[in-house]
């Protein structure tokens, strides 16, 4: 790891965030991949530790149907009654525990109600010092909900913003392989096992990204530079020669494989030839339509610049092309040679020429 | 009973997590189903909470093995085997057993229960795969000795996350739930630092995420096929071939990859013994290990990697040369010339 010295505005931010962190209540939200998953036990599970360690913990929102289990954890806690299906926000406001336990984050208020949704709720009871703690399943995370109906053709009606989601101090997840809730249920409302996988999939998919979020706001925080990431991120170098488009192709097909990042960059040329522009310019457009980070560097050394920038964005595989006209020259090393001998921290993967072939 | 029994391993992040205790509480339901379920190893570890979930489960002794003028103790499988329950739970599924016992690892014995039929419940902690080793150094500065393979894991029916947040098991360590007081404290400030642990935990969810996702994706098209990818590791007697073979094989199983290994022998070959360790480690990772004899290493690769179909090369990086030696090409450099038809891949050799 390398220090990193933050300049000013980082520095007023950083102090910022930690004055706003200390009056605001915490949030901890539990994330499961379908109904039945047990998010609901495991948030009172955690409500009741916390009560019997001290802490002064109320229910503030219930759901209709319990499972047993979560029938008798309920019952060890004082709950603040609900008024026509909303949070008593008020008599939470007056009676003002230190944690308040909401089953079910993804709610939407009768009319009339002081807030639309829940998680809006769930914002003022924050601002005022309380510690809230939540669950809330993938199918009512507003921007998963496309995914989410593609696999089971579906959509929930009730959905909170990732925004929220990610806004949280702490999230964790609650897996189950997906057996144990075909069993429990036998209901014909829950998707099929294919279906719970692929949703299994893709909310563990979210968390790990929430996680690396986090551990990255971390580092920043302390001025910490990582050179390692538990992601693989991939860079795809541009220049006008190289087979642009078969980098760009294995890239999406690798970091799709991986469920890492895709970036492509290149660093500027001043003295360009128009038909050099122009090719360039189709690759940076390709690289958009795959979906990867485009980025144009300034350096004065293409090498230096490009490693700079590896190193920065915590990069694991760096791809790279032959230009097609390297002939060696003694005691010259050639940009490739270079890089080679520079990456400590990430593969290099060279590509053929497209004249090679 | 028929076939093979079932595979299912709780994975967790760091040690206190509450793998063993998810463990238990299944087995618990098990056994209220009726189920023939017995304790096989179980690591108490002084934790209360986690004892007290044993209550009512029958346990099969463990076997006490002498070594270096202690006793050691190890799961029995063959007593297990006569037992023959319906199912067995057994912690710690990385464990190496003690020198003289029958096997040299605790997936090992697992393996034994799973072919006889019974089901087995396992635990197990991401920095354990062999697959992430070095990512595990790099991020934590630790070596972990005790390695599973991935195809063992990958063969399980089942493969569980057992998440907790680092603030919630860094709680758990200060009030002693996890280790001793002493130890606590050190362990607070190394691997359990709290980067480290968002980091692990990101991989254990990351890898819960492959594994699902390997259980729901087709079988990779068929070896003759367009597309399909064939990824070659040149492997040598130097230290950091672990690291590459690793590497390699990781990207081989993302990308549903063919997966060789090729040493090329040359007459004067330096250390032969660190070669067939490497070798050996290719194969016990399931890697198709080939040896040639050569003068020439990046000639005999690329024939060898034409004659193949191999799509892409994995290599190391050429040592640093004096001064006087580099008007010559490298190795690396000589095979990227020779092979200019093929993706090389150089491997980050990692450091910290």
């Amino acid at each position: 790891m390398v220090d990193r010295r933050p300049n000013p505005e980082e520095l007023l931010r950083r102090v910022q965030a930690e004055e706003r962190r200390e009056t605001r209540g915490r949030l901890k939200v539990f994330l499961g991949y379908a109904s039945r998953v047990g998010k609901s036990f495991r948030m009172f599970d955690e409500g009741r530790r916390r009560k019997e360690r001290g802490q002064d913990v109320v229910i503030g929102a219930l759901q209709r149907d319990v499972t047993p289990d979560v029938r008798d954890l309920v019952a060890r806690f004082e709950t603040l009654p609900m008024v026509d299906g909303a949070i008593d926000l008020v008599a939470l406001f007056r009676r003002h525990p230190e944690v308040v336990l909401i089953d079910e984050l993804a709610h939407d208020n009768p009319p009339g109600s002081r807030n639309r949704q829940r998680w809006q709720d769930l914002t003022e009871l924050l601002d005022r010092g309380i510690s809230v703690i939540t669950a809330v399943n993938l199918q009512h995370i507003r921007e998963q909900q496309d995914a989410v109906a593609r696999i089971t053709g579906k959509r929930a009606a009730n959905s909170a913003p990732e925004g929220f989601l990610r806004s949280a101090d702490e999230i964790e997840v609650v897996d189950a392989p997906p057996d144990t809730l075909l069993d429990r249920t036998g209901n014909s409302r829950i998707p099929d096992a294919r279906a719970l996988a692929e949703l299994r999939e893709l909310a563990l998919l979210l968390a790990a990204d929430v996680v690396d979020r986090q551990l990255q706001a971390y580092l920043d925080s302390h001025g910490v530079m990582a050179r390692w990431g538990a992601q693989e991120r991939i860079l795809v170098c541009l220049t006008p020669r190289s087979d642009a488009s078969r980098m760009l192709r294995s890239g999406h097909r690798n970091a799709l494989r991986f469920h890492g990042a895709l970036l492509a960059a290149y660093v500027q040329q001043d003295d360009l030839p128009p038909a050099d522009k122009e090719r360039l310019e189709r690759h940076l457009t390709l690289a958009g339509e795959l979906g990867a980070e485009v980025h144009c560097l300034a350096g004065a050394d293409f090498v230096d610049t490009l490693l700079e920038f590896a190193r920065e964005q915590r990069i694991t595989q760096v791809f790279l092309g032959h230009t097609g006209h390297e002939r060696r020259v003694p005691f010259l090393r050639s940009p490739v040679d270079r890089l080679i001998d520079a990456a400590e921290d990430f593969d290099i993967r060279l590509f053929p020429h497209q004249g090679d072939e | 009973m028929s076939g093979r029994g079932h595979l299912k391993i709780y994975l967790g992040y760091a040690a206190g997590v509450g793998k063993t205790y998810r463990m238990l509480e299944e087995a618990q339901a098990l056994r209220q189903k009726g189920v023939d379920i017995v304790i096989g190893y179980f690591e108490p570890h002084g934790r209360k909470e986690t004892i007290a979930r044993t209550e009512g489960l029958e346990t099969v002794p463990r076997r006490t093995l002498p070594y270096g003028g202690t006793s050691f103790e190890e799961m029995d499988t063959e007593a297990i085997l006569q037992r023959k329950p319906a199912v067995a739970l057994v912690d710690e599924f990385a464990h190496t057993n003690v020198p003289g016992s029958p096997r040299e690892k605790r997936w090992q014995d697992v393996e034994m229960l799973l072919a006889a039929g019974i089901d087995v419940l396992s635990t197990m902690n991401v920095q354990h795969l062999e697959s992430l080793n070095d990512q595990v150094w790099q991020v934590t500065g630790v070596r972990v000795r005790e390695t599973v393979p991935d195809w063992v894991v990958d063969e399980a029916a089942e493969v569980v996350l057992v998440d907790l947040t680092p603030r919630a098991l860094r709680n758990r360590i200060e009030r002693g739930v996890v280790y001793a007081p002493e130890k606590a404290k050190r362990a607070m400030e190394n691997f359990f630092a709290e980067a480290n642990l968002t980091a692990l935990r990101e991989m254990a969810m990351r890898h819960t995420a492959h594994e699902v996702e390997e259980r729901l994706t087709a079988p990779a098209p068929a070896p003759a096929s367009k597309g399909h990818e064939r990824i070659l590791i040149c492997l040598t007697g130097r230290p950091a071939s672990a690291n590459l073979i690793r590497r390699g094989k990781r990207v081989a199983d993302y990308l549903q990859a063919d997966c060789l290994a090729l040493h090329v022998c040359l007459p004067s070959e330096k250390d032969p013994e660190a070669v067939e360790r490497h070798l050996s480690f290719a194969r016990h990772l399931r890697v198709e290990t080939h040896t040639i004899n050569a003068s020439d290493v990046p000639k005999a690769v690329a024939e060898f990697a034409r004659a193949n179909q191999v799509t892409q090369i994995f290599m190391g990086r050429s040592l640093p040369r004096p001064l006087w030696q580099r008007y010559s090409e490298t190795v690396v450099q000589r095979v990227v010339r020779l092979a200019r038809d093929m993706q090389i891949t150089i491997v980050a050799e990692g450091r910290r």
